[in-house]
């Protein structure tokens, strides 16, 4: 009993780990799917996370948060849709750019107005969102197997990690089943032939970003305000690459990210969870290897190891009308 | 990089244009001083002051440069070869263990001299060896090699906690790094030079490693513009067709380009671990890497430009220093904005203002600027 506990428990801290991993990857994918690649997805959550913390705290209202943080992750996104969409700049330098900018404005603007050394004032209960208890959720606990299952990973959680699971088949809704979603996919595989059907890369191509921006605006509000009540600087410290890797992991499919991020989400609460345990059989592990897992194993998927992974086949090349 | 623009005058292309984009990116930084509540022009003055006011700043503020010039020349062979090495950060860190060995191994018999040159060896090896694989990944396998640097940047920090807190750390230690390296892995210090000229300098950094810093600017422009390896090079970064029919191996120009560059990076290992903290500690290299992509960008990819932008961004830390101590609400992270907003002009939106600038060209006199479209540069 006590191992099935461990094992909920640790279910447990994969969904919480990969909530922000998987809006982080969805956000990826509307921008890689449309042809420009987004190193600044890391930035783009930082500074959601900062805006979000910073507003609720503020404002004393968890939703008010969300939209600043979307607002100001939005007004990023556009950052780099104007750097790398009108002016055709290098998507990858473009997206660097915005990750320097958002560390650095973060903790600057963090420590003028607030003066805790980057930090946000820890938020009151009423200015994060909440874990939702799902009804009798506590009445069923006791039942063996089902009971922790229930009122543990499904119950419990707060609206945005619902949120975050059903921009899943959201997600693959739009893209697969919308005129929307072919244009964006089209447009980052061939957008000649997209031009060519009077429809405007440039637009569509924006679209795409203010997608991203809104999704990295929730991630970073996900940090800050419910898995950690207030903004600690460099917070994300890394994620947004990680999404990067469970994006292509994914094979740019909304899906597969979301088993991605849930598999790096899981290799993060077992590197926590192990931390200093030895194994049967394999003894100790050094947590730095779990830590170093994703990114290993994101290497190997890329080097066609383990299948093959393509991407559009437009991304990174900014779209020129005539040659 | 993607659309032909037509031929300026090379002190516009070199000169002027790096000036505007670095003109507007301290405008923006100006604003953000503005909202944090100070007086831009007054953080502008104590920067400088800070920086090139006193011969310990001035020590200082070259100290820094010698890291940036080491990764911002990383970037640049990198880019004369179309390869984008955002894995600097990575391969320098990764080059602290290979500098490490070596000073651990022989701090006790051999003087600073015969270890400087291992320790370059060992460095330039660990950096170069690091790009390895990304490089082979991507000439053979096809794997974008900014993704596979990026990864390799957390491999390597990954790996390097392990080593240090599971291996290299002294027993009875707390402390996550190695033991201080004896006399024959500290390298001399250079602040006499400074003192020549009459300033007084009580403890400084700056050290040997500034003087190799400068030779290998010098061997990268002979590299890149006086070798046939750097001609092919230049010939892939341009047109990875025109390489291809040239008859040279794609494969074994990326992967030596790759060499190269991850060599450098390593290299710049040497200033921090063997110029100043004679230890190899957690996060020394603390984002230099980094920086040589500003860097590497502001100065057009040549080793002059490359010096003097390092020169600007030494400055900016040394000099953001001193203004954190005068102004409490602005820290060190300026810089890291200051960076971002060089990156976000000189590099993503270099395009922005060169139109307009050749419009202004081409009205006072069309003759500077070429007819049409004329493609790519030369040099």
């Amino acid at each position: 009993m006590d191992l099935f506990n461990a094992i909920a428990q640790t279910l447990d801290s994969t969904i919480r780990l990969s909530v922000p991993l998987l809006l982080a990857c969805l956000a990826g994918l509307y921008s890689e799917r449309a042809g420009i690649f987004d190193i600044g997805l890391e930035g783009k959550m930082l500074v959601g996370a900062f805006a979000g913390a910073a507003a609720a705290s503020v404002f004393h209202s968890a939703y008010l948060g969300l939209g600043m943080a979307i607002l100001i992750s939005v007004a990023f996104a556009l950052i780099h849709g104007f750097a790398s969409i009108t002016h055709r700049g290098n998507q990858i330098v473009s997206g660097v750019a915005i990750n320097f900018i958002a560390a650095g404005s973060t903790i600057i603007l963090g420590q003028a107005w607030f003066q805790q050394g980057g930090r946000t004032p820890a938020l009151a209960p009423a200015e994060r969102f909440e874990a939702i208890i799902w009804p009798g959720a506590d009445a069923v606990r006791g039942v063996p197997i089902l009971g922790p299952i229930y009122s543990e990973l499904i119950s419990g959680h707060s609206v945005l990690v619902y949120l975050a699971f059903l921009m899943v088949p959201f997600t693959w809704w739009v893209l697969f089943r919308t005129r929307f979603g072919l244009r964006l996919r089209a447009v980052g595989e061939n957008p000649a032939a997209v031009d060519t059907a009077g429809i405007s890369v440039a637009w569509l191509r924006y679209r795409a970003l203010i997608c991203t921006g809104v999704l990295t605006g929730v991630a970073g509000a996900y940090l800050s305000m419910v898995q950690n009540g207030g903004f600690v600087k460099d917070m994300t410290a890394g994620k947004g690459y990680i999404a990067l890797a469970a994006l292509i992991f994914a094979k740019w499919k909304p899906v597969n990210a979301m088993f991605a991020c849930l598999l790096f989400g899981f290799l993060d609460a077992l590197a926590i969870r192990l931390q200093g345990t030895p194994l049967p059989l394999i003894g100790r592990v050094p947590v730095q290897f779990m830590q170093a897992l994703p990114y290993v194993l994101t290497v190997i998927l890329l080097a066609g190891f383990i299948g093959k992974a393509i991407p559009p086949r437009a991304g990174g090349v900014p779209y020129v009308k005539e040659r | 990089m993607s659309t032909p623009y037509a031929k300026l005058p090379g002190w516009a292309d070199y000169g002027l244009i790096p000036v505007i984009n670095l003109f507007v990116a301290f405008v923006v930084a100006g604003f953000v001083v503005m909202l944090v509540g100070e007086n831009p022009l007054r953080a502008a003055a104590i920067l400088v002051e800070g920086a090139f006011g006193r011969g310990q700043g001035i020590a200082f503020t070259l100290y820094y440069a010698t890291t940036f010039i080491f990764s911002g020349l990383s970037v640049a062979v990198a880019v004369h070869c179309g390869l984008f090495n955002i894995g600097g950060e990575g391969q320098g860190y990764i080059a602290g263990l290979g500098i490490g060995v070596v000073c651990l191994a022989f701090d006790s018999v051999l003087p600073w001299w015969l270890t400087f040159p291992l320790a370059i060896i060992a460095a330039a090896a660990m950096g170069a060896l690091w790009a390895l694989i990304p490089a082979y990944l991507q000439a053979k396998r096809g794997s974008h090699i900014v993704i596979t640097t990026i990864m390799f940047n957390f491999i390597a920090a990954s790996v390097m906690v392990y080593m240090l807190v599971d291996v290299l750390k002294p027993a009875g230690s707390m402390a996550p790094q190695t033991r201080n390296f004896l006399e024959g892995g500290q390298l001399p210090k250079l602040n006499w030079i400074i003192e020549l000229f009459g300033a007084k300098i009580r403890s400084a950094p700056l050290n040997v490693t500034f003087l190799l810093a400068l030779v290998m600017a010098f061997l990268v422009w002979l590299l890149i513009w006086r070798t046939k390896l750097g001609y092919e090079m230049r010939t892939y970064g341009h047109s990875p067709k025109a390489a291809r029919y040239a008859g040279i191996s794609e494969t074994r120009i990326i992967i030596i380009a790759m060499l190269i560059s991850g060599a450098l990076a390593g290299m710049m290992a040497l200033n921090p671990v063997m110029g100043d903290q004679h230890n190899v500690a957690l996060d020394f290299v603390s984002g230099a890497g980094f920086v040589g992509i500003a860097v590497a960008l502001m100065g057009r990819s040549h080793p002059v430009g490359i010096v003097l932008a390092a020169i600007l961004f030494g400055m900016l830390y040394q000099g953001g220093a001193e203004l954190a101590f005068e102004m409490p609400a602005i820290s060190r992270d300026m810089i890291v904005i200051i960076q971002g907003l060089v990156i976000l002009f000189a590099g993503a939106l270099e395009h922005m203002f060169r139109p307009h600038i050749q419009a202004l060209f081409a009205s006072i006199s069309p003759r500077t600027v070429g007819i049409e479209a004329v493609k790519g540069k030369g040099a």
